[in-house]
């Protein structure tokens, strides 16, 4: 255990939380994608992409952080600037079920 | 310099792990919520909050101005624009019929309507629209029929 650790780069405790957090993200991840795969409707499935911008936020900040590089920011600017576009695309067209 | 890093590090790292934990407090309510109003509850709060300690967490962690200048862009951005698309659903999902009635404890909006809401929805979810916001009538969701 400790050997494949080390053999991810995991050598401190920094590296432990990173790793725990990250982890974390792709639970997060995988219960949104669940759920947006599930539906029922377009609207839980676009609520869900949006819990899902919200965990790549997340994952590229942590990223950021650890790196201590900025060369992903610009990528949380145009998820925080574009991300609800999609939203209201589809919020606008929303119609009835015809059954 | 350093002792101020390493306080500085302990509280990006403090504030990227709420960020982290609020996402994924919102994924399970995504996943577990019984319907479309109640879902967008649970993924609305890491929207703003979430993604709040998150560019706090970055701003502390890289400590350049650039990164700091991004970060609040990052605030700014997403603040203005989650309340939007959460309104935008949440309006969408009452108008098509896709809110369970036997959950709510107060329809407010049925209430601006005058009366009860049927059972699929409003009839006409273009009255409450021309009430609270004349002047954009003229858009074509005012116009168009539900349904």
């Amino acid at each position: 255990m400790s050997a494949l650790l080390t053999q991810l780069g995991v050598t401190g405790p920094v590296s432990v939380l990173v790793l725990v957090a990250g982890a974390a993200l792709l639970v997060a991840a995988a219960c949104v994608v669940a759920r947006a795969v599930v539906g029922p409707t377009i609207l839980d499935r676009v609520v869900a992409l949006d819990a899902l911008v919200v965990v790549l936020v997340a994952a590229f900040g942590l990223h950021a952080a650890v790196t201590r590089s900025t060369a992903t920011l610009p990528i949380l600017v145009v998820l925080a600037l574009v991300g609800f576009v999609g939203s209201v695309s589809v919020a606008r067209f929303a119609a009835k079920d015809t059954q | 310099m350093s002792a101020v890093g390493a306080v500085l590090d302990v509280l990006a790292a403090v504030c990227l792990g709420i960020g982290v934990l609020l996402a994924v407090v919102a994924a399970l309510g995504v996943l577990r919520l019984p319907d479309v109003l109640t879902r967008l509850h649970a993924a609305a709060k890491p929207q703003a909050l979430g993604v709040v300690l998150v560019a706090v967490g970055v701003g502390l962690a890289v400590r350049t101005p650039a990164a700091v200048g991004v970060v609040t862009l990052v605030v700014v951005f997403q603040l203005t624009t989650a309340p939007v698309a959460a309104h935008m659903v949440g309006r969408a999902a009452y108008r098509t019929g896709k809110v369970r009635h036997d959950l709510l404890l107060v329809d407010e909006l049925s209430e601006l309507t005058g009366g009860e809401a049927p059972e699929g929805g409003l009839p006409e979810g273009c009255v409450v629209r021309a009430d609270e916001d004349g002047d954009r009538s003229d858009e074509p969701g005012s116009a168009r029929a539900p349904g």
